[in-house]
């Protein structure tokens, strides 16, 4: 049903908000706008794991919750074995009639609970073939902390441990190409997407769902405390990362089949769409830096990256020989 | 009661428990170090002798993980574990309790690294003895397969929720073979009956504790210094009401068995009149158990006192046994470094400070590492027991059986 199915913003929002508003996310934080398109893309009941994080600190304080569907959190680390263990549990009971009631579990976490700590159990989980849906919400650095470097933060940025020193400007590696490791383990479904092509965003959501197996959801969350920009930029962020080809949106099927799907798109079929990298790292405060003088090389290393990467990506997906 | 005896080593033992007692959920990791619990668990589910969702994760702490998930969720869940992968779980093994879920894992006691060694001590458990689990520590393969049985009642009971480890000792139960009288399968599925999950009043509305898309529960909401500490609270109260429900566990099992062990918490072993009084965990009771028969034949009035139940703490038996005799020698298989004494012996120097009349404590650390500890050092401790009856040291905990 899914490849049929493309809804209205109308139709969305007639959906219950499985979120409830008065959360403590921080102003202009991406995530809660993330997580609740993606909870509109269910038809099922939701049961949800959520990594240690913003995202769990932010919704739960006892006594108070936000979250309108069963929640768990466990740990930093153990999302996707924690996932694991629910939807093992639930197909046991659902077996044995002692459960009326089918639902997905969704696992919800962060750059450094999916990149880092969590890619243990993540890969586990992914090896199983366990059926859950495993959501990484990227803000590229441990944010709930204090926005300390994680696998995730881009190389050259800022972070509270990759200080933009005198003698090294930030980070010194590249992020780690999650959606292809987690590709590698040929599961049937893993996509990249942001909260700026909404509808982009909720048919992945729904297919990922749909998906006989773990799928795997890396949703790019601009963080206007820990990138540094103005509470009013976030949807912005999400759009110059994908206009530039910093963040391309695809999907990667059973492993093997990419599909560029959303504006990505759109810039393969026409190159000229194309923007240069600056465009997206000039409105944020973590790359001030790079546009120092001394760090001029810094921006063309991290344009021929980009673009070297858009151009495996068109490869994969059949647009280059 | 039409029991089987079958031939079984200690893992055996508490997996033909495991398969018996409607488990749904067992989240297995067979590794640092091996135990062969899973691996006959895995035989029984892929000949098809029980159905129960088996999940191989790749480490103890997502085993630990994923029974927390399950658990949750409303299963019935089991793992087991040994040495270092408790300690690798020992995150999440706090998590389990404070989210109050009745799982139950075998621990096969073994030493921690380092160095590495894979032999038999309680150091691995001693460092999850505040973690608010319950602890039930079993003399030999057939209490190992009893207990089990039990833990799946006791972490259950409405008034306890809490997980239980069932330790059994590395290799001297664990690997060894024991004739084990196995009851019926529908003896025990009915002793044990399927996974009730507990009820909770929710803003005037009970509903069942777990994750169910008709009760929006959150589970492991952050929780700071406003509550958290009711919530840890609330655990103390609910441990020690698992005292109750271990012994009448304990009197229940047996009219279906006709086996018990002792009172649940304490298994004490001709201490009606005794002077001395031995206690300890584990398989080494046995071993001192038969070198008490020994010197009663000589005539020394020693007895033996066996903890089952470390958490919770048996404080009245212990009161009560302990408390008309003259000598206490305490045996630990683990350290505690820099402390007075081991744990068992800081537990019952402790508890025996209220007495107006209180007995002489010694404290004798053995088997470390898997250490042997022969009748011969047994019958050395009861020999020093019976100096202090005359003339008892100030104080005293003295490591045996090790090269000084």
């Amino acid at each position: 049903m899914s490849g049929e199915w493309s809804p209205t913003l109308k139709e969305l929002a007639k959906k219950p908000e499985l979120l409830a508003s008065g959360h403590r996310l921080c102003a202009g934080c991406a995530a809660g706008t993330i997580i609740r398109a993606i909870l509109k893309a269910a038809w099922k009941p939701i049961v949800a794991v959520n990594a240690t994080g913003c995202l769990e600190v932010a919704t739960t304080i006892y006594p108070y919750t936000s979250w309108r569907i069963p929640w768990i959190h466990n740990a930093f680390e153990n999302a996707a074995a924690t996932a694991a263990g629910i939807a093992r549990a639930r197909d046991k009971l659902l077996r044995d009639g002692r459960l009326d009631k089918d639902y997905h579990v969704i696992a919800f976490a962060g750059d450094g609970g999916t990149y880092d700590i969590g890619i243990q159990a993540l890969s586990g989980a992914l090896e199983r073939r366990e059926k859950i849906l495993y959501v990484l919400y990227d803000n590229e650095a441990y944010m709930n902390t204090g926005i300390q470097r994680s696998g995730g933060t881009p190389m050259a940025a800022w972070t509270t441990t990759s200080p933009a020193g005198r003698k090294i400007p930030g980070k010194i590696e590249w992020k780690k190409p999650i959606a292809r490791i987690v590709a590698a383990h040929d599961v049937p479904y893993v996509a990249t997407a942001t909260p700026w092509q909404w509808r982009d965003l909720v048919v992945k959501a729904r297919k990922a769902l749909e998906a006989d197996g773990p799928a795997f959801l890396h949703v790019l969350s601009p963080c206007p405390r820990g990138w540094r920009f103005d509470t009013n930029l976030s949807i912005e962020m999400a759009r110059l990362a994908v206009q530039t080809c910093f963040f391309p949106l695809y999907e990667i099927v059973d492993g093997e089949k990419y599909v560029i799907t959303g504006y990505s798109r759109s810039i393969a079929m026409n190159p000229k769409l194309k923007k240069p990298v600056v465009e997206y790292l000039k409105p944020q405060g973590r790359f001030r830096h790079l546009f120092k003088p001394e760090n001029a090389r810094l921006l063309e290393e991290i344009q021929r990256r980009v673009d070297y990467e858009w151009e495996r990506l068109l490869k994969l997906a059949g647009y280059r020989s | 009661m039409n029991q089987k005896v079958i031939g079984l080593s200690g893992d055996e033992a508490v997996a033909y428990a495991v398969k018996q007692c409607n488990v749904d959920v067992v989240a297995a990791y067979p590794i640092t170090p091996q135990t062969i619990i899973v691996e006959r668990i895995a035989d029984y589910v892929n000949d098809g002798e029980v159905d129960l969702e088996y999940i191989p994760v790749e480490s103890e702490h997502s085993a630990m993980s994923a029974c927390i998930g399950a658990a949750a969720a409303g299963a019935r869940a089991f793992t087991a574990t040994a040495a270092n992968g408790l300690a690798l779980m020992h995150e999440v093994v706090y998590i389990a309790s404070s989210l109050r879920l009745p799982i139950v894992m075998a621990i096969v006691n073994r030493a921690l690294s380092g160095p590495i060694c894979i032999h038999c001590d309680h150091s691995d458990t001693m460092a999850e003895r505040d973690s608010s689990w319950i602890q039930l520590y079993v003399e030999d393969a057939q209490e190992a397969y009893d207990t089990v049985i039990q833990a799946f009642r006791i972490a259950e009971d409405p008034s306890v929720l809490l997980p239980v480890m069932v330790n059994l000792d590395g290799f001297i139960v664990s690997h060894t073979l024991q004739d084990v009288s196995v009851l019926p399968d529908e003896v025990v599925s009915e002793f044990v009956g399927k996974r009730q999950v507990a009820s909770i009043d929710v803003a005037g509305k009970t509903v069942p504790m777990m994750l169910h898309p008709d009760n929006p529960l959150t589970f492991g909401p952050l929780d700071l210094f406003d509550y958290y500490f009711e919530h840890k609270r609330q655990q103390e109260e609910a441990i020690k009401a698992a005292r109750d429900v271990i012994k009448r566990v304990n009197e229940e099992y047996y009219k279906i068995s006709g086996r018990r062990y002792g009172d649940g918490m304490v298994d004490s072993y001709r201490m009606d009149d005794a002077d001395i009084a031995v206690v300890g965990l584990g398989s080494t009771m046995g071993t001192v158990k038969e070198v008490v028969d020994e010197e009663r034949s000589r005539g020394l009035k020693v007895g033996a006192i066996r903890i089952r139940s470390f958490r919770p703490f048996p404080v009245d038996q212990l009161l009560e046994e302990l408390s008309r005799v003259k000598v206490v020698g305490v045996l630990d298989r683990s350290g505690a470094y820099g402390a007075p004494g081991a744990p068992v012996y800081n537990e019952i120097r402790s508890l025996l400070y209220d007495l107006d009349k209180r007995p002489a404590v010694l404290g004798y650390i053995y088997g470390i590492g898997g250490r042997d500890m022969p009748p011969e050092l047994v019958k050395s401790v009861i020999r020093d027991l019976e100096n202090a009856l005359e003339k008892p040291p100030e104080t005293k905990v003295e490591f045996i059986g090790v090269r000084e």
